[in-house]
């Protein structure tokens, strides 16, 4: 019987060149399906199932498993994985304290783990590790950006809100780490709040020029739609989270003209992105968000390691991916000494077309970016 | 302008109070009648929610959405009354917990396979958008104003209700002696039935109206769930004046304190820390008033006559 998978595995290597080293990789992906966050990993899962799916290399399994946002289930079903199910590659966590949970163990058992959304601060600086590769961004880099676009619009006093959770403080030293002008106010809210009325009489009451919100998920739909409302109009900034893909249905007309950062947009020129959508589309019938395109470069990433050496000499398959040699979305995308991407960083704008809300870029904020810990890091 | 932001956020609080009550109002109702702790009951309030939505997107209608959120969680409060709670009476506590619990899974999976996973549009009807202009040179949004006006309207309504009809009797009748009423010929179970499906069209309600303020997605219902919670626990479960006191305190509380506590903290901790600070104060101090009002009055402010 293994004999005969041999010989198959041999004969598909020697039908389809370009996949020199056709060792079957085993991949196990934990992410968010069910819960107020399913969005973002049904996004993920499916962007990585879409460039499986299209790759000529056959011998890529993935298993998936739903983590329903807990930490302590997600290390259960990585402990799993590795211990039964003995994959060779982990990925697809949405969150950071998931993130936090899961991958310092993961990675202490010489497994490879790819992250297609989270970036928590302690992983790209003294705790990086050779074998974590971050595909999506550091957690600050979109802040930092917007805090850039900030000072080129002019904006000289910012009201910014964010939830009391570390992503939250990180995400408002990210924008404070590239603003110039003085802050109309600083406020923390409670994870998963849902109404602002407190929050926007108080920005209407500050005088500011603008106002930044880090809101993921239904908190930011939450808010566009309460502030819309209010009549307030002081222009909103934020990180391409809160408008993206997945949320701008539910948020509506309120959300157009929003400026926003992200280092994907749907409209990027180049051959790679446009694939991605069209075929997104006619697969699952949506547009791809942010979230899809990195799961979608998480997988061709893999891929292209694979296709250059096998996944048990770890060190040659450590260089593969490092050497990032894939087509991303995002155009150009290279790894930093902490594994993290150094890459553009846009402003978009999101605008309706035809009945669909989405965005367009108007610019880039920041060149090859890198973050800030990768001097923290010692490799 | 501090007194007009005194006043924006006052009625914020009270805003806040009433949707909470509507919630809270079902929740005390059925514990009190029928001695059954439903934690399913945030599962109703995103029903109504999740009907307003469909039916609002279906025919442009918000007011046809509403009318579909009250049918849709009374009626799916009279099935699941029928179907589950009704062969928990006679069960402890913790039964009735564990089954109204897999009713909260059933309810969230449910919803995302009949509505999928990403959030649905529901926006305000356009007769109640905009902002009006109140005395002391406030501006308050007048789709807010609505809702306080609907909660204070069905705070009236389930006080004639209860105090002057003959399902009223019934129901405070149920609530003192259970074999009693059964005995003298009244339809307990129906009136069971009744009382849950009113205490779930009013959580349909109160999701229908805050789903055009927020966003309408699976797992709405369960943060609300637990305020409403501390609510019937701080005005003394069981009774409807209580919820309605709790239900303005813990909106006030609540609002305030979220507005006043970093404020004063940034005096003299910096901006920064201080905002920090008083969130982390802000978010735990309608908790703390729970506490405080237990120490002093264990069975709530208003204890149900048992």
């Amino acid at each position: 019987m293994k004999k005969a998978m041999v010989a198959g595995l041999f004969g598909l290597a020697v039908s389809a060149p370009g996949v020199a080293l056709a060792e079957p990789i085993k991949v196990g992906m934990i992410t968010t399906l069910s819960g107020g966050g399913a969005g973002l990993g049904l996004d993920v899962r499916d962007g990585f199932l879409l460039a499986i799916k299209q790759s000529v290399n056959k011998d890529i399994e993935v298993i998936v498993e739903d983590d329903t946002m807990k930490p302590e289930l997600a290390v259960q079903i990585a402990d799993k994985m590795i211990q039964s199910e003995k994959v060779d590659i982990l990925t697809g966590i949405i969150w950071s304290n998931l993130a936090m949970a899961v991958v310092p163990n993961a990675v202490a058992q010489g497994k490879f783990y790819l992250s297609p959304n989270a970036g928590p601060s302690a992983l790209a600086g003294a705790k990086c590790n050779e074998n974590y590769f971050n595909v999506a961004w550091q957690n600050d880099n979109l802040h930092e950006a917007m805090g850039n676009y900030a000072n080129t619009a002019g904006y000289k006093k910012s009201f910014i809100l964010a939830p009391n959770y570390p992503a939250g403080t990180d995400a408002l030293t990210g924008y404070k780490r590239f603003y110039k002008g003085e802050l109309a106010g600083e406020l923390y809210t409670k994870l998963g709040q849902t109404d602002y009325a407190a929050e926007i009489a108080q920005v209407r009451a500050s005088g500011a020029d603008s106002v930044y919100i880090f809101l993921p998920g239904g908190m930011g739909i939450a808010f566009m739609k309460q502030y819309a409302q209010s009549g307030v109009g002081i222009p909103v900034l934020g990180p391409g989270f809160s408008f993206d893909q997945d949320v701008l249905g539910a948020i509506g007309d309120a959300a157009i003209g929003v400026k926003n950062t992200s280092q994907w947009s749907k409209d990027l020129d180049n051959p790679a992105n446009k694939t991605f959508v069209e075929t997104f589309q006619a697969e699952y019938g949506r547009l791809p968000s942010l979230y899809a395109s990195q799961g979608y470069d998480t997988a061709n990433l893999i891929l292209s390691a694979a296709a250059k050496a096998s996944v048990q000499d770890a060190d040659a398959f450590r260089a593969a991916l490092k050497a990032a040699d894939f087509k991303s979305v995002r155009g150009d995308f290279k790894f930093g000494n902490n594994n993290h991407p150094i890459q553009d960083i846009y402003v978009r704008e999101v605008v309706k077309e035809g009945d669909v809300l989405t965005n367009k870029i108007i610019g880039v904020s920041l060149e090859d970016h890198q973050d800030a810990y990768a001097k923290e890091c010692k490799m | 302008m501090q007194t007009a932001l005194l006043i924006e956020q006052i009625l914020n609080g009270l805003q806040f109070g009433v949707m909470l009550f509507l919630m809270a109002a079902g929740l005390t109702l059925i514990f009190g009648v029928m001695g059954v702790i439903n934690l399913a009951h945030g599962s109703l309030y995103m029903l109504g929610a999740f009907a307003c939505a469909a039916v609002a997107a279906a025919t442009g209608s918000f007011w046809l959405g509403l009318v579909a959120s009250l049918a849709a969680a009374a009626a799916a409060g009279a099935i699941v009354e029928l179907l589950v709670i009704r062969r928990l009476y006679d069960r402890d506590h913790l039964d009735q917990v564990l089954a109204t619990f897999a009713l909260i899974l059933i309810f969230s999976e449910g919803t995302r396979w009949l509505f999928g996973s990403f959030p649905l549009y529901l926006d305000i009807p356009p007769l109640l958008s905009g902002a009006v202009d109140l005395p002391g040179g406030a501006r308050y949004q007048l789709y807010r104003l609505a809702i306080i006006v609907v909660g204070i309207a069905v705070a009236i309504g389930l006080y004639l209700l209860i105090a002057k009809t003959r399902l009223g009797m019934r129901i405070r009748a149920g609530e003192s002696d259970r074999e009693m009423i059964a005995a003298l010929g009244v339809d307990i179970r129906t009136l069971y039935t009744i009382v849950f499906a009113l205490g779930a069209a009013l959580a349909g309600l109160a999701g229908a109206m805050v789903g055009a303020l927020q966003s309408v997605q699976v797992g709405m219902g369960e943060p609300v769930l637990i305020l409403a919670f501390v609510v019937i626990v701080i005005g003394g479960i069981g009774s409807i004046k209580g919820a309605l006191v709790g239900a303005a305190l813990v909106g006030l509380v609540d609002t305030l304190g979220r507005f006043l506590l970093p404020l004063s903290f940034s005096f003299f901790l910096g901006p920064s820390q201080g905002a920090t600070v008083g969130a982390a104060l802000a978010s735990m101090l309608i908790y703390v008033v729970m506490a405080l009002i237990l120490a002093f009055r264990p069975r709530g402010l208003f204890q149900a006559s048992t």
